[in-house]
């Protein structure tokens, strides 16, 4: 993994670029010391590791500003950093760049039930907000599931998702506006409590731009009415397309699950031997399907579904009967990556969405990938939205098993993207897919989004490295000359 | 002189041409909607005319791809043979502006991102848009999103061209999300209540869990002149909220909907046929199409705050206006007269929560007058305004109306 190389100029003056900051930050905000900053080396993308020349962690809004402008003016590098939770090295810091950390900005500030919103610093996790508007009976929808750790900055930065998307949406879907601040220090509020934007949709454009854009300072996010109840089916079958058959038949059946999630035999063997969930063993692949909402229409829709599966041919079928029998069927899910992560050194987990029907097409050639690459492979998808996980173990101090992971997880999201899908569903490019954007957009696509980076930050200091696998020049990129919808400029730094 | 490009190489070249002469054009899809923003003051139209048609649908994937100048009957004709419908529950504002009804199309849906009553639970079309090819005011192709609803690769520029009004590129395929049809609908209607109780009443249905997706609240001087007879014959006001669902579901969540607000007042119940219409006339404003002499604003503001903000706007004079969205959208239609269209005294109502007020209708000269759309801080115009020339240097796309 090639990051831009570190300018000389910003590491000579290391020294006083710490000075600078530390005359805008209290001693216990400003990290420099070389064991203290071991920790932000990296986030939850852990094979790629870089220490940064300091980590700043402001206070509030003003400290943020005050950092961002004194960097811009030092023409020093910025990584945004929430929980350092991303799986695609969104937080990866730059030797010649400054993190600027959130953690310190994690109160809720305001929960308004009668506009159904709460008012949150962004340092603040995804479930504590949830948390905090339990005793009402509502939540925050959206729940990846690093969310007892993930933070709402985070989350607004990545667009994330969950197991409770498909019926509820992700991030951009449930946050309803943002305090943020641009690399020179300005402040800007987009949206509020209302739900429509008054001009362009920055706020929609901020969500997902993994910290290339602005800091988030401040989100509100819509907090809906806790679901009654919820059951959920744990369904078998003998073949991965009777599985999939069966999620296109639910779908077109008009219903629309709570969660619908799949597995395959190697992700089942493995929960199994690790938590004891009580899977069935016999089967290729298996199906939790839950269902959530008022009693009435919960039961109803178990009904409907009992009977589709036994159409797509299920081999088992169980329903749960109680929140314990339910909870049983979502341990084994929930577990999954560690369960992996017990049976081999390290793994990738890949995040591409296919469309729907083409789940066994798919399944079939990462089977046979995995041969190509002598590397073991296990499935978890979020089956309802074809966003696909599949695992790939692999040990990391062999740099040949952990090239060839590398090339595999990359033909994997080459199919993707041929069948008609996209390479992230909800983990973000960062560094991990940064270079594989070309297999879904051509120069002109990313040259028009670069643009848009360029209106937001024209020197390219927030976030660099990130996302685009070539680095344009803004005033460049603002040139009007094109031929075929190319850009050739064979002189950039490409990764 | 008319542009009416028949592919996408026909409006590169069309646009490279307006570039090389430095002379903006207005762009438009169906038209339906042209009265809407700030006028735009350029030789030459742009139609899209011909690029229109349904390319791909594929209910089991619930996606849909198709021209810009396809109509949305069209499209939610095809839909409905499938069982299927767009969430976002497009208006049809053809008849505010004194066009023709069904005369709106799918880029024009989405570049001034309206969304229906049913925006409170299901998102505006912003949510459901997943991708889309555009040629750029640079005369340049580009494409985004995809086909699937999750993805998170590149920016989503699809919520930036969502309510960009055409200023930004011109979109030539759009792919959205459709969803199933709900296999009953019905709604429950409380009578007699004002505007602050009604907006109570509402919060309670909300704060329920019986997942209501459509929350209005017609005063008296609106409901009066509803087709819906159980509405327009009740000789007072009338809040109202939609069930949508499996029909055991419906059924048990209107009961228990019933049992929660009988505390407010007399209820009522209407079931499919009159439940549509009542929310189709919502959701075209058409309380306000039939007043055509009115000046026309569509306020986006925190529900609780609504009821205060329209008695402040009542303070300064008559109003015909009711409230959508639990009380988050507020259409407002005054009297002519006023030379701002009533602008500032509208504006100046605003909650201190935030929120905007658009001037929906009004005739052109007080739109070339006052600014459409709510005025921003400068910071955030000044942003608003980078975005835009990076998509559009020189300002050849609708200059103006935004």
């Amino acid at each position: 993994m090639l990051m831009p190389a570190p300018d000389q100029g910003v590491l000579a003056r290391r020294g006083e670029i710490i000075e600078a900051l530390r005359a805008l930050l209290p001693p216990d905000c400003l990290v420099v010391d070389e064991t203290a900053l071991k920790p932000y080396e990296c986030d939850a993308l852990s094979v790629y590791r870089q220490v940064p020349i300091a980590v700043a962690l402001p206070r509030n809004t003003a400290e943020v500003a005050a950092v961002l402008a004194c960097c811009h003016a030092a023409g020093v590098k910025v990584v945004p950093r929430g929980a350092g939770t991303s799986l695609s090295g969104g937080a990866l810091p730059l030797a010649d760049g400054v993190v600027v950390g959130l953690a310190k900005l994690n109160k809720i500030l305001e929960i308004d039930y009668p506009n159904r919103c709460v008012v949150t610093q962004p340092g603040v996790t995804n479930l504590g907000i949830s948390n905090a508007v339990s005793a009402a009976g509502f939540y925050y929808a959206p729940d990846p599931s690093s969310q007892i750790a993930c933070t709402i900055g985070g989350n607004v930065a990545e667009n994330s998702g969950g197991v409770h998307c498909l019926k509820y949406g992700l991030t951009t879907n449930n946050v309803l506006g943002a305090e943020v601040v641009l690399i020179d220090g300005t402040v800007v509020r987009l949206g509020g409590k209302h739900l429509d934007p008054g001009g362009y949709d920055l706020l929609g454009l901020m969500t997902g731009s993994e910290g290339l854009l602005g800091v988030v300072t401040e989100v509100t996010v819509r907090i809906l009415r806790k679901p009654e109840t919820a059951r959920a089916l744990l369904l078998g079958f003998a073949t991965n397309e009777a599985a999939g058959d069966c999620v296109a038949r639910i779908i077109s059946a008009g219903i629309v699950p709570g969660g619908m999630e799949m597995m395959d035999r190697p992700a089942i063997h493995a929960v199994e031997d690790f938590v004891h969930a009580g899977y069935p063993l016999d089967v290729a692949a298996i199906l939790i399907v839950e269902l959530d909402g008022p009693p009435v229409e919960v039961d109803h829709l178990i009904g409907l579904v009992s009977k589709i599966a036994a159409d797509a041919g299920a081999v088992t079928s169980r329903i749960s009967n109680s929140e314990e029998e339910r909870l049983r069927f979502w341990a084994g899910r929930k577990s999954a990556f560690p369960a992996v992560g017990r049976i081999a050194p390290d793994y990738f987990c890949m995040d591409g969405t296919i469309p729907r029907r083409t789940l066994p097409e798919v399944l079939r050639r990462m089977g046979e990938l995995a041969q190509k690459y002598q590397l073991a492979l296990a499935n978890v998808f979020h089956a309802g939205d074809g966003n696909l996980h599949p695992l790939i173990l692999f040990d990391g101090n062999d740099p040949d098993q952990l090239r060839r992971a590398e090339e595999f997880g990359a033909d994997i999201l080459r199919v993707c993207v041929e069948v008609g899908g996209v390479l992230t569903g909800e983990h973000g490019v960062g560094v991990e897919k940064r270079d594989l954007m070309g297999e879904m957009f051509s120069e002109a696509d990313l040259a028009q989004q670069q643009r848009v980076k360029c209106a937001f930050d024209a020197g390219g200091l927030l976030n660099p490295g990130k996302v685009f696998p070539v680095l344009h020049r803004c005033a460049e990129l603002g040139q009007m000359r094109v031929t075929g919808g190319r850009l050739p400029h064979p002189d950039l730094p490409r990764f | 002189m008319d542009l009416a490009p028949a592919d996408r190489q026909e409006l590169e070249a069309a646009l490279a041409d307006a570039l090389d002469r430095r002379a903006p054009v207005e762009v438009m899809s169906g038209g339906s909607k042209r009265a809407l923003g700030r006028p735009i003051q350029v030789e030459r139209r742009l139609s899209l005319e011909k690029l229109a048609g349904i390319g791909l649908y594929e209910p089991e994937e619930l996606v849909l791809t198709a021209g810009p100048a396809t109509k949305l009957a069209a499209i939610e004709r095809s839909l409905a043979e499938h069982r299927q419908q767009l969430a976002f529950e497009p208006p049809d504002l053809g008849p505010l502006y004194g066009e023709a009804p069904a005369s709106g199309t799918l880029a024009g849906a989405i570049s001034c991102n309206l969304g229906g009553p049913r925006r409170l639970a299901s998102g505006a079309a912003r949510d459901h848009f997943l991708g889309f090819q555009a040629v750029s005011g640079r005369g340049e192709s580009f494409k985004a999103g995809g086909r699937v609803v999750k993805n998170v690769t590149g920016y989503d520029l699809m919520k930036l061209m969502a309510g960009s009004y055409g200023t930004l590129a011109i979109m030539t395929e759009l792919t959205i999300r459709t969803v199933p049809a709900p296999e009953k609908t019905r709604t429950v209607l409380v009578f007699g209540l004002e505007d602050g109780r009604a907006i109570e009443a509402l919060t309670a249905a909300l704060h329920s869990p019986n997942e209501v997706n459509g929350a209005a609240h017609l005063p008296a001087n609106v409901a009066k002149d509803s087709a819906v007879s159980y509405v327009g014959g009740a000789g007072t006001s009338v809040t109202a909220l939609r069930i949508e669902g499996f029909g055991p579901s419906v059924e048990a969540r209107c009961q228990r909907l019933r049992d929660l607000l009988a505390r407010f007042g007399a209820l009522e119940e209407l079931h499919g046929m009159n439940s549509g219409k009542l929310w189709q006339s919502l959701r075209d404003a058409a309380p306000l199409a039939s007043r055509p002499e009115l000046i026309v604003w569509r306020l986006s503001v925190a529900a609780a705050a609504s009821p205060t903000l329209l008695a402040r706007i009542r303070a300064g004079g008559p109003a015909l206006a009711w409230y959508d969205w639990g009380g988050g959208l507020v259409w407002l239609g005054l009297p002519p007269g006023e030379s701002d269209g009533g602008a500032a005294r509208v504006r100046a109502a605003l909650p201190e929560t935030g929120g905007h007020a658009t001037l929906m209708r009004a005739p052109a000269s007080i739109r070339a007058a006052i600014p459409v759309f709510q005025p921003r801080p400068p910071a955030l115009a000044a942003l608003e305004a980078r975005v835009k020339a990076s998509f559009d240097p020189v300002g050849i796309l609708n200059p103006g109306r935004m």
